[in-house]
Parts: structure tokens; C-alpha cells; sequence
């Protein structure tokens, strides 16, 4: 008997870091952010409780349709993610051995080293009209002049694309190791052409990677912040640099703190439909990832 | 490997601690500035006379009124806002306290510009900011790419599309309305008319947005597609034309036909500033006059010590010459005091301005 | 032209690197033929399953089906359908899926794929377990689904990899039976490999016993039992007492041994080399308590019961035999004055020439 007290105190000092560190950094601010989303400015210093930063994103299409066009682009993003990291993953998982494979992954890892803002600053200094890109195209005497491929969307998905991959790759591959090759070899061996073995048994075991990698990939993008900006330019307006804008040169805590939650709650949705639409469940997919 | 490099951060992390543990024993500054406003030559100096260490975080006006709303005024002990920057977040905020003048030898300050700065700063009576470096928005241009461009609409010249570039931050909504014949400045006090006059002037920047590569953010992106011909004329801060003008003297700073826009940088003491003598100190030592005069050589702008120019360098004082005639200077529009509220209606035009394709 | 032979595989020939993994095998089987490949791990029968498959390519040689040569023609093209080891059953697909999936690769409708599925389902007894998840089966339902798979495209040949591997002892000598019956009456060419001597026994209408990439001997299973070609098959198929020595003398294809310890025994053959090998299947060592009873045979030695290993029909006795080094080993009889012999009993031992098999060592 005297036991069951010390072991529930073994359990609570086991578990307090993780309470602590889910409670102080991620509850607790969360919930601070959701109680500043509900207070309107009336007078200078004086603010009280209403829905109107909510009522603001909803009214000013400005505010949705720089949701919505964040949104659709990650959803893009995360399919040409998907892929392209396809392919890359199923090599590694089943074709690459021993080092070849460890290579591989050190490979996918390594962009990884530096932060996000020099990578970003290295496509810069690829993609910009006196660039690397645009001086080969100009010395192989594809065009005679330079040529500008920064500051547009395409950009932006390029450098998306590029930060998400490796976690892409890493869900599928682990999720297309698990595999059996016999099965494989069955889908083959009962008359099945490449396209049918991928589409009914390969893709399907690789689901819940699939879906791992893409919620990762589309809520990593959604929000991202330096890619976007910096590649973007003049048209390349992504729904966190509203909320920096509320936050930083606006001052407009309450507002950027709504658009935080609101971001949060709609890729929420986002995801869940489309766990919904492949069929999956978080905890499968979870598991597997 | 990677445990020897985990140990070899929560070293650096450690010694970090310790050195910061010492630092605290000290007497300490920590200042708030604009890059180039603190040279370590001066800073350096600082120390020896006084003793007291001067710990440098740099910003911007935002993010210094970001930083210190989110701290309610703590972490600094002085910061450097423009003037105009002042009064309306210390009435919105609370984050700064009032200056003691007594404080502060206003013999080194250039007289008129010390009042005006006073009088923009002022909230309840109470002064919130002296001046310390002061400078102008115009134009930057490439004069022999460019050689037609003399106020901020040519930036909207078809000839230059797509070689023209300006920030999307109210300094550009500002001189816009001064280009197209409106004073902004004038209807800062009623909003509604503010509001419509800036909905004019989003949609004429909305209209030039196809003409312009980028909405430039940081000084050196700018510089450095000003220096590679990506860009030919851009909206920018005077000591970036000079600087490049230096370099290659087809680049040169012009002072626009609807004028050139007036900024001074200040000091002032944030609301839970902890080392308030030091900040008092360092203000009067960087106000004589050959402080000063290192420091705005340092910043590339001039500075509101008086007797300081006297001590400057030919070259700034020839380039300042040929960007401003007489009449240029005459015509410098002077930021007033953003009153709360006008912020909101610039942000939501340059949100707009940022997301319509 | 009929064609007399579903499978044909002429001097079929695989390395990886400077290993002959298959060496230049040889043979035929006949419609409707139940043939297996016997051979310990290693031996190559794999490789030669995966080549008929059309997952490896042979170095040389060539492989027909009806006559028709699959060089070059991909897995899923090939008239020739698996059974895995593993079974490899589709997990993400249910039963009847699992069943349809050949047929709706080659075009048939959904419906119809269907209703061919459950037909088929029927026929191995697995009636209304279509949308059953295969994770949900038994053993041997699975290896229902894996086989019924594969029948379902009425293939020419259908390839079977130790299929029975996974299963335990009672369910393997159930499916044993079963896999037979399935032959028989579905009439399908079954191509069955395993290392699984009795399972080749049992099932088969011919077997071939692989060794080191060839094949050693091709018959039934009676031949490779009773009439061994080579040491190989000899001790490889069924339980059998082995002894080395030299040949003494030979006449009219009867060869007399000399064993280390000088005792000479004669059995038949047809080289005399000078190390000779000599089996003798403990079935066929006849034991008496009185030496008169052994009379007429022209082995003959006395010993004593070492052990006594009981295991039902397949019980047998270890007797310490002299000039033998090793037990003589023999079936327990479970009958007659002999049984319930017990360790250490005296007892005599016999057997004719013709039970003993010498080949050259």
C-alpha cells in the first residue's frame, strides 16, 4: 500500500517536464493570444471584449483572400512536394542499400544546416536578374539578356517546395521501407503494369506517409514566413506577413493575435478535411509516421 | 560527433552566461539604435570617460515600439525613434517617460530643432524626445539610366518598368500625396478626410505597382540592385545616395519637385528604463560637437549638434549641396507627430496595396 | 502444333558474379503435372523459381512456356502466376479484392471481376469472405486467398515458394493434402519448390533434387526413394544410415565395402572406385533375436540397442553395431517378438545387397 503514493509521485516528477513545457510554452500562450483576439480598442490604453477582429477578417475580403490564396498555394505546394519527393523516397527505401542509402538521407538533410534564411538568401542569389541562373542562360546563349525569376510565385513555391521536401521524404520513406518487395512482386506477378502496382498497392501502403508528410509539409508552409517574403516581392503577400504587419507596424496586437488564432484554426480545418477526403485518421497516421 | 558539438554549444552557452554575469557588474547602457548611430570608436570612448558600458541592439521604429510595447517599456534605457513616432504610441502604450531637461545641456542642441522636436513630442505637457540625427527621403537615381526622373511619380514611368522601386511603408503614401498635389500633413488631424485621401493615393501606388521590381525592405537589398543596375530609381533615405554616390557618381540623391521628407531621430528614456543617469550621460556626450560629428560621418546624415557641421567632412557636405539648392531645403516636408489612429488607415491601404495583383 | 509440355527450361544458366547460382539446368513439365524442386537453402531453386517468374533474367538459356520463349517478356505479361513465400496477400485490399486484382489488371470489369472472385472464393471453400480484411484470416484461409488468387487467372503455371513454410506442423500436413486436391481438380500445372523433403514426397507426380545450382536427379517419388542416382539424393531423400569405405571387390554389379574396422559389406553399384559411400534405409534392415532368422542375407552383424527413439510410425532404434563407428540405425518394430525392445537388448542385424546403394565417394 505505502507504495501507490511514491510511485504516482515517480510518475509526476517523470511527466512534469512535458506538462511543464507543453503548459508554459505552448498552452499558455496559445491561450493568452486567444484572450487578446477578443478585445477591441476603443480609446487609447482602453480596449473591451467583442468579436471584431474576427468580424474584420471575414468582412474585408482583403483579409480572406490573402487566407484563401495562402492557403490554395501550400495545398499546391504540398502536392509538387509530394511528387517530387515520391519518387526520391521510394528509391532510398527500396532501391538504395547500407551507405548509399545513409548517403541519401544525409543528402536530403543537409540543406538543412544552415537556417531558413540563408537558403533562402542562396535561391536569392540563384533566381535574381544578375544571378547565377540568368548569367548561364546568358553564356550558353540561350538569351541575350537577363532575365528576372525572383519576386514572383513561382519563386515562392520553388523555395517552398525545397524547404519541405525533407519532410516529405523522411514520413514516405520510412512508410514505403515497411513495404514487403514480395508484395510488390505479387502486384507484377498477377498481371499488374507499374501504374496499377503504384496506384492500388504501393500508394495505398504508403498512405498514412503520405498524409503525415503532407500535414507537415502544408502546415509548415502555411506558416512560413522569410521564404514568402523574400522571394515573393511586390505581389507575394502571404497571410503571416499580416499578422506581422498587425503585430509589428500596426501595433494592432488584438487583430494579428485573431489572425493567429484564425490561421490556426482554418489549416486546423484544412487538414482535417483532408484526412476526411483520403480516408485517414490522425491516429493511424501518427502511428505510422 | 554530435554530443561533442551538443557539449560544445552548452559550453559557448555557459561562458555566454558567465560573461553576461560579469557584464551585469558593471554599469551598464543598453541603447535601442539605428545601424551606424553608435560606432564602436565613440562607444569605446563613452566607456573610458564614464565607465559605463553601452550594450547596442539595433531596429527600426516599428520594431523599437514593437519591443517596447511587449515589454511595456522595459529591456532598454534608451531608445531612438523618429519624432514623429512619439507621441501617438505613448498615448496608445505608455512606453516612454518623460525627459528631465534639466538634465540635458541644451546649449549643444541646434536651437530651432530642439524646440520642434520638443514641441512634436510633447504628450500632456510632457517632452518625450530630444534630436540627434536628422536626414531626408527622396529619390535615388541612376541619372544616366534614369536621366528623366525628378519627382516620386516618374518612379511610375513606364520607360523604367520594372527598374523602379520604393517601400511599401507610409513614407511612400506620404510623399505619393505630396507628388499629386495633396498635403497629407494638413488632414492629419481629421480621419475621414485622411482616410479618402489615402484611398486616392493607394490607388495611384496601386496603379504604379506594375512599374516596380520590388517593395524593397532591408537599406542593403536596395543598395546592392541600385549598384547592379537591377534597379535605376528608387524612393529611398539620403545617406543610401551618397553612399552609392561615393562609389559611382552617375548614382545620386535628388531632392523631388513636391519635396524632400523630413526626418530627425531622437532619444528618449522608455518607461521602465533602469539606468536613467546613464541615458542622460550618453545623450550629452554624443551631443558635443565632435562626438557628433563622428557620429553622423558614421550614419552618413547630419546630426543636430550645434557647431558639429563645422567639424564634417567636405565630401557630405558637397553631395548634400548638389542634392539640395536653397529652394530644396525650403521645400523638406517635416514629419509632424502621427496622431493614433492615421496608422491604422496607412496600414490598410498598404495591405492593400501588398495583396491586389 | 499441340504442345506436349507446359514448361520448358533448356540449359538455364544464372551468375551473380562468378557464382552459378542455377548451372545449366534442364527439364521439362507436362500439363497438368504436380513438379516439385527439392533442394536444401542456397541450392538455387530459388533463382530458378524468380526466373520462371520473370523477376530475374537468366544469363543464358532460355525458358518456354508452351513453347513459347520468355526471354524478355516482364513479370506481369507471363502466363505464369506465384504463390509466395510469404503469400504477400494485398493488405490494404480485402479478400475479394485481393482475388479480383489479377482480373481487373487485365481489363475485366469491376462487376465482373467480382463476381469471378467470389466464384472462385467458393471453390476454395472461402465463400462469403470477400470483403473480410485478409488480416482477419487464419493461416490456411490465407493461403486459400494466395492460392485462389492466382487460379482465378487460369494461368498455364502456376509457381508455388514453400508456400507451406510458415504453417505448423498439423496445418501443414492438412494443407499438404489439400494443395494436392486443389491440383487435381482445378487440373492447373504446379511448379512447387521446398527444402521440405516429405512435402515434395507427398504432393508430387515428379520431383527434381537440386544441389549446388544442378539438378541431381529427376523422377518420381518412388525412383528418387528407392533407386537414389547419387550419394546427394541418397541421403538427402528420407532417413538413411550412411558409411564410408573402400571397395574390395566387384562382380556383376554386386560391390563389397571394407570398412575402417576391416568388417566387409556388400551392396550394389556400378563403379568401383577405391572410397566408396554406402546407404542403407533403416526400413530395410531387417532385425531378429536369433541369428538363424537372418539366414539368407548377406549382411549380417550382431549388436546392442543404444536408444530407443520413439515417434509413433516413424519410430526408430540406434544399435551399437560392431566394425560400425557409428549406431546402425533401424525401424522400431511395433509388432511381433521385437517390440517393446528395450535399451541395451541384444539384438541381430540384416539386410540384402540390393537394399544397399554404393556410388563412388
Amino acid at each position: 500500500m505505502s507504495t501507490r503514493p511514491g510511485l504516482r509521485l515517480t510518475l509526476f516528477l517523470l511527466l512534469a517536464p512535458a506538462v511543464l513545457w507543453l503548459g508554459l510554452l505552448i498552452v499558455l500562450p496559445h491561450v493568452e493570444i486567444l484572450i487578446l483576439s477578443f478585445s477591441e480598442r476603443v480609446a487609447p490604453r482602453i480596449y473591451v471584449f467583442g468579436f471584431g477582429n474576427y468580424l474584420e477578417f471575414f468582412t474585408e475580403p482583403l483579409y480572406w483572400r490573402t487566407f484563401a490564396r495562402t492557403a490554395i498555394m501550400s495545398i499546391l505546394v504540398t502536392a509538387l512536394t509530394l511528387v517530387l519527393a515520391f519518387p526520391i523516397a521510394l528509391y532510398i527505401a527500396r532501391v538504395a542499400q547500407g551507405r548509399l542509402k545513409a548517403m541519401l538521407l544525409l543528402l536530403c538533410l543537409l540543406p538543412f544546416w544552415v537556417s531558413e534564411l540563408v537558403r533562402t538568401l542562396g535561391w536569392m542569389m540563384l533566381l535574381r536578374e544578375t544571378g547565377v541562373v540568368s548569367h548561364g542562360l546568358q553564356a550558353i546563349g540561350l538569351t541575350g539578356e537577363r532575365i528576372e525569376f525572383l519576386y514572383n510565385d513561382g519563386a515562392v513555391i520553388l523555395g517552398l517546395v525545397y524547404g519541405g521536401l525533407l519532410f516529405m521524404i523522411v514520413p514516405l520513406a520510412n512508410a514505403l521501407e515497411s513495404l514487403e518487395p514480395a508484395v510488390v512482386e505479387a502486384g507484377f506477378d498477377l498481371g499488374g503494369s507499374r501504374w496499377i502496382v503504384l496506384r492500388r498497392i504501393v500508394v495505398p501502403h504508403a498512405m498514412p506517409g503520405i498524409v503525415a508528410g503532407s500535414i507537415i509539409v502544408f502546415m509548415l508552409t502555411v506558416g512560413n514566413f522569410a521564404t514568402p517574403v523574400l522571394l515573393g516581392g511586390k505581389n507575394g503577400l502571404w497571410f503571416t506577413e499580416q499578422i506581422y504587419a498587425q503585430f509589428i507596424t500596426r501595433f494592432n496586437w488584438p487583430q494579428g493575435a485573431a489572425f493567429g488564432m484564425l490561421l490556426l484554426l482554418l489549416s486546423s480545418a484544412i487538414v482535417w478535411a483532408g484526412l476526411r477526403l483520403t480516408g485517414q485518421s490522425l491516429g493511424t497516421t501518427l502511428k505510422q509516421a | 560527433m554530435l554530443t561533442k558539438r551538443a557539449g560544445l554549444k552548452l559550453a559557448t552557452a555557459f561562458a555566454a552566461l558567465m560573461i553576461a554575469g560579469t557584464a551585469q557588474a558593471a554599469e551598464k547602457l543598453r541603447l535601442l539604435t539605428w545601424a551606424d548611430y553608435a560606432p564602436k570608436e565613440v562607444v569605446d570612448q563613452f566607456t573610458k570617460e564614464t565607465g559605463i558600458e553601452v550594450e547596442i541592439t539595433l531596429s527600426n521604429n516599428e520594431e523599437m515600439i514593437s519591443k517596447l510595447r511587449a515589454t511595456q517599456g522595459a529591456g532598454f534605457d534608451l531608445v531612438q525613434p523618429s519624432q514623429d513616432r512619439i507621441a501617438g504610441p505613448q498615448t496608445e502604450f505608455g512606453i516612454y517617460k518623460p525627459l528631465d531637461l534639466s538634465k540635458i545641456r541644451s546649449d549643444q542642441f541646434i536651437a530651432s530643432m530642439l524646440e520642434s522636436t520638443k514641441k512634436n513630442t510633447t504628450v500632456d505637457g510632457k517632452v518625450y524626445g530630444v534630436p540627434h540625427i536628422w536626414g531626408t527621403d527622396g529619390l535615388v537615381v541612376n541619372t544616366k539610366a534614369a536621366p528623366k526622373v525628378a519627382d516620386y511619380n516618374d518612379l511610375c514611368d513606364p520607360a523604367l518598368a520594372g527598374k523602379t522601386s520604393f517601400r511599401s511603408k507610409r513614407p511612400a503614401l506620404i510623399a505619393f500625396a505630396f507628388a499629386n498635389g495633396m498635403n497629407p500633413f494638413a488632414s492629419y488631424g481629421d480621419a475621414k478626410a485622411y482616410a479618402a485621401m489615402m484611398e486616392k493615393v493607394g490607388a495611384k501606388l496601386a496603379e504604379c505597382k506594375k512599374n516596380v521590381k520590388f517593395f524593397w525592405d532591408g537599406k542593403d537589398q536596395l543598395l546592392n540592385a541600385l549598384r547592379s543596375g537591377e534597379i535605376v530609381a528608387a524612393m529611398a533615405w539620403d545617406t543610401g545616395g551618397w553612399k552609392l554616390n561615393s562609389e559611382n557618381a552617375d548614382i545620386k540623391f535628388i531632392a523631388p519637385k513636391s519635396g524632400a521628407l523630413g526626418w530627425v531621430d531622437t532619444f528618449a528614456i522608455p518607461a521602465k528604463g533602469r539606468n536613467d543617469e546613464a541615458a542622460y550621460k550618453w545623450i550629452n556626450f554624443n551631443m558635443r560637437p565632435e562626438i557628433a560629428a563622428k557620429v553622423a560621418a558614421s550614419a552618413g546624415n547630419f546630426t543636430a549638434s550645434n557647431g558639429a557641421d563645422k567639424l564634417m567632412q567636405g565630401k557630405l557636405k558637397d553631395q548634400f549641396a548638389d542634392s539640395f539648392p536653397k529652394t530644396a531645403i525650403d521645400n523638406i516636408k517635416w514629419y509632424p507627430a502621427v496622431p493614433a489612429g492615421i496608422e491604422e488607415i496607412e496600414g490598410k491601404v498598404l495591405d492593400r496595396l501588398k495583396a491586389g495583383s | 502444333m499441340a504442345q506436349s509440355t507446359d514448361l520448358d527450361l533448356i540449359n538455364l544458366v544464372k551468375r551473380f558474379g562468378s557464382h552459378a547460382a542455377v548451372n545449366d539446368v534442364s527439364f521439362s513439365v507436362a500439363p497438368g503435372e504436380f513438379f516439385s524442386i527439392l533442394g536444401p537453402s542456397g541450392c538455387g531453386k530459388t533463382t530458378l523459381m524468380r526466373m520462371i517468374a520473370g523477376f530475374e533474367d537468366p544469363t543464358s538459356g532460355d525458358i518456354r512456356i508452351r513453347g513459347r520463349s520468355m526471354i524478355g517478356v516482364p513479370a506481369n505479361k507471363r502466363p505464369v502466376n506465384m504463390v509466395f513465400q510469404s503469400l504477400a496477400l494485398f493488405p490494404m485490399m480485402s479478400v475479394g479484392e485481393n482475388v479480383a486484382y489479377g482480373l481487373t489488371c487485365r481489363g475485366i470489369s469491376r462487376a465482373e471481376a467480382e463476381e469471378r472472385a467470389n466464384r472462385m472464393l467458393e471453390r476454395v471453400g472461402l465463400k462469403g469472405f470477400g470483403e473480410r480484411r485478409v488480416t482477419a484470416l487464419s493461416g490456411g484461409q490465407r493461403q486459400r486467398v494466395a492460392i485462389a488468387r492466382c487460379l482465378v487467372l487460369e494461368p498455364t503455371l502456376v509457381l508455388l515458394d514453400e508456400p507451406l513454410g510458415a504453417l505448423d506442423l498439423k496445418l501443414r500436413e492438412h494443407m499438404k493434402i489439400e494443395l494436392k486436391q486443389l491440383q487435381a481438380t482445378f487440373n492447373t500445372t504446379f511448379a512447387y519448390i521446398t527444402h521440405d523433403q516429405s512435402e515434395a514426397l507427398v504432393m508430387s507426380d515428379r520431383v527434381a533434387v537440386m544441389n549446388q545450382g544442378r539438378f541431381e536427379q529427376v523422377g518420381s517419388p518412388r525412383e528418387l526413394y528407392h533407386h537414389p542416382a547419387t550419394p546427394f539424393v541418397a541421403s538427402f531423400v528420407g532417413e538413411t544410415n550412411r558409411w564410408q569405405g573402400e571397395a574390395s571387390a566387384a562382380s556383376g554389379g554386386t560391390i563389397s565395402v571394407r570398412l575402417p574396422s576391416g568388417a566387409v559389406i556388400q551392396g550394389q553399384g556400378k563403379v568401383a572406385d577405391r572410397a566408396m559411400l554406402a546407404f542403407v534405409r533403416p526400413e530395410a534392415i531387417a532385425l531378429a533375436q536369433d541369428p538363424s532368422a537372418l539366414g539368407g542375407l548377406p549382411n549380417r552383424f550382431e549388436g546392442r540397442v543404444s536408444a530407443v527413439l520413439f515417434d509413433g510410425a516413424n519410430s526408430s532404434l540406434l544399435i551399437d553395431t560392431a566394425g560400425f563407428e557409428e549406431p546402425v540405425r533401424a525401424v522400431l518394430p511395433q509388432a511381433g517378438p521385437l517390440a517393446g525392445i528395450q535399451v541395451g537388448a541384444p539384438v541381430h542385424v540384416g539386410w540384402t545387397a540390393d537394399a544397399m546403394k554404393v556410388f563412388a565417394a
